[in-house]
């Protein structure tokens, strides 16, 4: 990670030396993977492999921002390899967008097509309800499984007690998603914020915005595992209550994950701009970066509190 | 920028040089083509004759699912990758990738995942027995408990394709030398660009796919099983709306390396340059809605069937255009037959009948016929196999005396060309009659009717290795060789590789050159 030199010709794109960083961080992901595989498997050395692997692979993850940073502010990085940064960012962010419209996409054929079919609707026949699921009725939230239609207590894939609709939870005042939403909403506004006093050279306020925006995200993630023990405990919808249960939350699950990651990520930037006084109104592509992500995450609540709660 | 490269093992283990990167690629792809071939020889030996002589069914399953798995992930994406990483920054003029130990990143999870996925075949119960397109449930309710390790092998190779894919894109879009417009890109620039664009889009919605089968697996979710809701049907959807861009991400750099090949030694500019960039793009549009035209026997509605009937008979234009601009450009042409243009014109030719074979599966009430029958796999072969393995080929022999400074032994490439063409003619065009007859894919044994052909077949294929032997022979004797190669290589190709010294310098374009 040697420095070559200080004062680069901004016409010198800056190469990087050798790097020992790229080889362990494949070997913490392999063996970050290879443990979650043996532990699923149920093998007992699974989670300490995991806990290596992953040790490994954070570590590298410091190390490699740290040199990123080091070099930036050795002014190593000439506009050319920052705007590579940012279409690095930009197309990372597109291919997020396409794993939740991998899920999206699941949602919208389950209840267009997968469940109504299993109902004998909108099939030239009607074998498949007829022959394999008599009595399955298409509905939305899917609260009876064809499981359960057909076999009843017996069946092994039963239905949720109640779902995530606004319906069942009597008013929006006290309805979680809606909570949700506003606090993710308001989370993009305050990031919006933090971003334009940055710009502006307003160090006071870009701190209280950006912390504010931490603090909403933590907010949001303790709302949302309310809304989870809440389903397990007293709703009966957990991750095999049926495909209605399955795509809540796979897809508020990965979003949460996302929305964890993202609030780390404006975590980092806050303890960098605080404590080492990072950014400056030309120079703060880390915190954009992040603050692109928020926004990415916030987009995607909002097409899961309609697709998900709303039109449920 | 002044570093050369290091001593020892350390240079390829930390290296951020795109030439090194690219030589690694390269290098993985080569032994993974021959382990994926060694598993479609255990395949060819096993069906020599009806009967069951050599493995068992079980070991059979892994073996066609593994051998496609290889050869996809393993061989043909890293074989482009790695020409992508020797040969953009040169043909754009820029002094490497984007983001250089990202590349590094990028090629290093590709060894611990394949390592991860070739283990599989050691544990209990066996490997993945699913086929490589891995579908639920046999891939979830009644896989063997490796499939764990199978997906995660997916994940991580899938994220090595996204960061690759990143790296290229920003690359191309932020790098190139200054006059260095994109319609003045060489096509293998630009077909990179469109297949990265593709990689991005679909390598998410694979992880998708398979974390939907992990979470099915280990969490009782019911995705893919009708008892709970789901639907065995929605994996196929979404395992083919990666799959199809993934067939093109396939062949899409490839017709970028044929264009490139093709003007060269028919001594004349190549036809059409910016219909074959508008062809590239219609085809990587098209390859978004055309997915269920591999599912045209599974029960989708009659809209359905006849809206990705046609989507996929349109891609037929874009492709026609590709193909008549390649032969207008050998039209009238001082053609000489060196090695890289052998295996070319094998392409064009070859690559058009897997495409006219596409056409006749395109057919859906036709396709009831075809489904799952060799006739399935002769065409896919035959646009993966002279399409996709011809045109990497065609490509080293093409760039290798400018990657290493020596030229390669060209009767011993001819050698090659010829027994390779032989033999994989002898292997899959056969697969086409005795898959019309009704041979099913996927099954160790046969029915008596089809002993010849299917001997035919195998003999092909064992020929077809026995070419690569000398084509691993023919780069490690140039690699060592003493015959110097000139910079220009070639009669007066066009492109930036080709104002390099050969062998191309450790660092190349450190001050972006002037295009005019």
């Amino acid at each position: 990670m040697a420095v070559t030199s200080v004062n680069s010709p901004s016409d010198i794109y800056y190469v990087p030396e050798q790097s020992k960083l790229p080889i362990f961080a494949s070997m913490g992901l392999a063996s970050s993977v290879i443990g979650l595989a043996l532990i699923l498997n149920g093998h007992s050395a699974g989670t300490m492999v995991l806990m290596c692997g992953f040790t490994v692979f954070a570590f590298v993850l410091w190390c490699w921002f740290q040199a990123v940073i080091t070099e930036n502010l050795a002014g190593l990085n000439n506009d050319q390899l920052k705007s590579s940064y940012v279409w690095g960012m930009g197309w990372f962010i597109f291919s997020e967008v396409m794993f939740f419209a991998a899920f999206f996409g699941t949602l919208f054929y389950v209840r267009n097509f997968a469940v109504p079919w299993l109902a004998g609707d909108g099939t030239h026949d009607n074998f498949t309800n007829s022959i394999l699921w008599p009595g399955f009725e298409h509905t939305w939230p899917l609260m009876q499984t064809p499981d359960s239609a057909v076999n009843g207590d017996a069946a092994a894939m039963q239905g949720p007690d109640q779902n995530m609709g606004l319906s069942s939870a009597g008013s929006i005042w006290g309805w979680l998603p809606f909570w949700n939403t506003v606090v993710l909403l308001t989370s993009s506004i305050t990031v919006h914020m933090a971003h334009t006093a940055l710009k502006f050279g307003h160090r006071k306020p870009f701190y209280l915005w950006l912390g504010a925006t931490v603090v909403l995200g933590v907010v949001f993630l303790i709302l949302q595992a309310e809304e989870y023990i809440e389903a397990y405990h007293h709703m009966g919808l957990t991750l095999s209550s049926g495909i209605y249960g399955a795509t809540f939350f796979m897809l508020t699950g990965f979003h949460g994950a996302h929305v964890f990651l993202g609030t780390f990520m404006l975590l980092v930037m806050f303890l960098r701009a605080t404590l080492k006084n990072h950014f400056d109104a030309n120079n703060c592509f880390g915190f954009e970066a992040a603050s692109w992500y928020w926004h990415f995450v916030d987009v995607v609540w909002l097409c899961l509190f309609i697709f998900v709660y709303v039109l449920a | 920028m002044s570093h050369g490269p290091a001593k020892g093992i350390g240079r390829w283990l930390f290296t951020t040089n795109h030439k090194d990167i690219g030589t690694l690629y390269l290098w993985f792809s080569f032994s993974m083509f021959f382990i994926g071939g060694f598993f479609a020889l255990v395949i060819r030996a096993e069906l020599f004759e009806p009967g069951l002589q050599i493995v068992e069914p079980e070991f059979f399953n892994q073996m066609t699912t593994l051998h496609g798995l290889i050869m996809v992930f393993g061989a043909v994406m890293p074989a482009f990758v790695g020409l992508a990483n020797w040969m953009i920054p040169i043909m754009i003029g820029a002094p490497d990738m984007a983001l250089p130990r990202m590349n590094n990143w990028s090629f290093w999870i590709l060894p611990f995942a394949f390592a991860i996925l070739l283990s599989t075949l050691f544990m209990e119960g066996g490997g993945p027995n699913f086929g490589w397109t891995f579908y639920a449930p046999l891939s979830t309710t009644y896989a063997p408990p490796s499939v764990t390790f199978f997906i995660f092998a997916i994940h991580i190779m899938g994220a090595s394709s996204i960061m690759g894919a990143i790296n290229i894109i920003a690359t191309i879009l932020n790098m190139r030398a200054p006059g260095m417009t994109l319609m003045k890109m060489p096509l293998f620039v630009w077909t990179w660009l469109i297949t990265a664009y593709l990689l991005i889009a679909v390598m998410p919605v694979l992880a998708a796919v398979v974390t939907m089968m992990l979470m099915d697996i280990h969490f009782g979710t019911s995705f893919f099983d009708a008892a709970g809701g789901g639907d065995p049907v929605l994996f196929q959807h979404v395992f083919w709306f990666f799959g199809h861009p993934e067939v093109y991400i396939m062949i899409l750099p490839a017709f970028g390396i044929i264009s490139a090949i093709i003007p060269t030694f028919a001594r004349k500019p190549l036809f059409g340059y910016a219909s074959m960039v508008y062809a590239t793009a219609s085809i990587a549009l098209l390859s978004f809605i055309v997915w269920a035209h591999h599912m045209f026997t599974v029960g989708i509605p009659l809209v359905g069937e006849l809206f990705f009937m046609y989507a996929t008979m349109l891609i037929a234009v874009p492709t026609g255009v590709k193909v008549f601009n390649w032969v207008t450009t050998m039209f009238r042409g001082s053609l000489t037959f060196e090695t890289p243009m052998l295996f070319a014109v094998a392409f064009v030719i070859l690559f058009t009948i897997g495409g006219f074979s596409g056409l006749m599966l395109a057919i859906a009430p036709a396709d009831f016929q075809y489904h799952d029958t060799y006739f399935v796999v002769a065409h896919f072969h035959y646009v993966l196999v002279p399409g996709a393995i011809f045109s990497i080929t065609a490509g080293v022999y093409y760039w290798l005396p400018k990657w290493t400074g020596h030229m390669y032994n060209e009767l011993m490439g001819k050698t090659h060309f010829w027994l390779a063409f032989i033999g994989l003619n002898l292997t899959f065009f056969p697969m086409h009659f005795v898959g019309l007859a009704g041979m099913p894919r996927r099954i160790p044994d046969y029915a008596l009717q089809f002993a010849d052909f299917n001997m035919i077949s195998s003999c092909g294929a064992f020929l077809f290795g026995a070419a690569q032997v000398v084509f691993l022979f023919n780069v490690v004797r140039t690699i060592f060789s003493k015959s110097k190669a000139s910079a220009e290589v070639w009669e007066k190709p066009t492109g930036l590789e080709w104002q390099l010294p050969s062998p191309a310098p450790y660092h190349t374009f450190t001050k972006p050159p002037v295009i005019q």
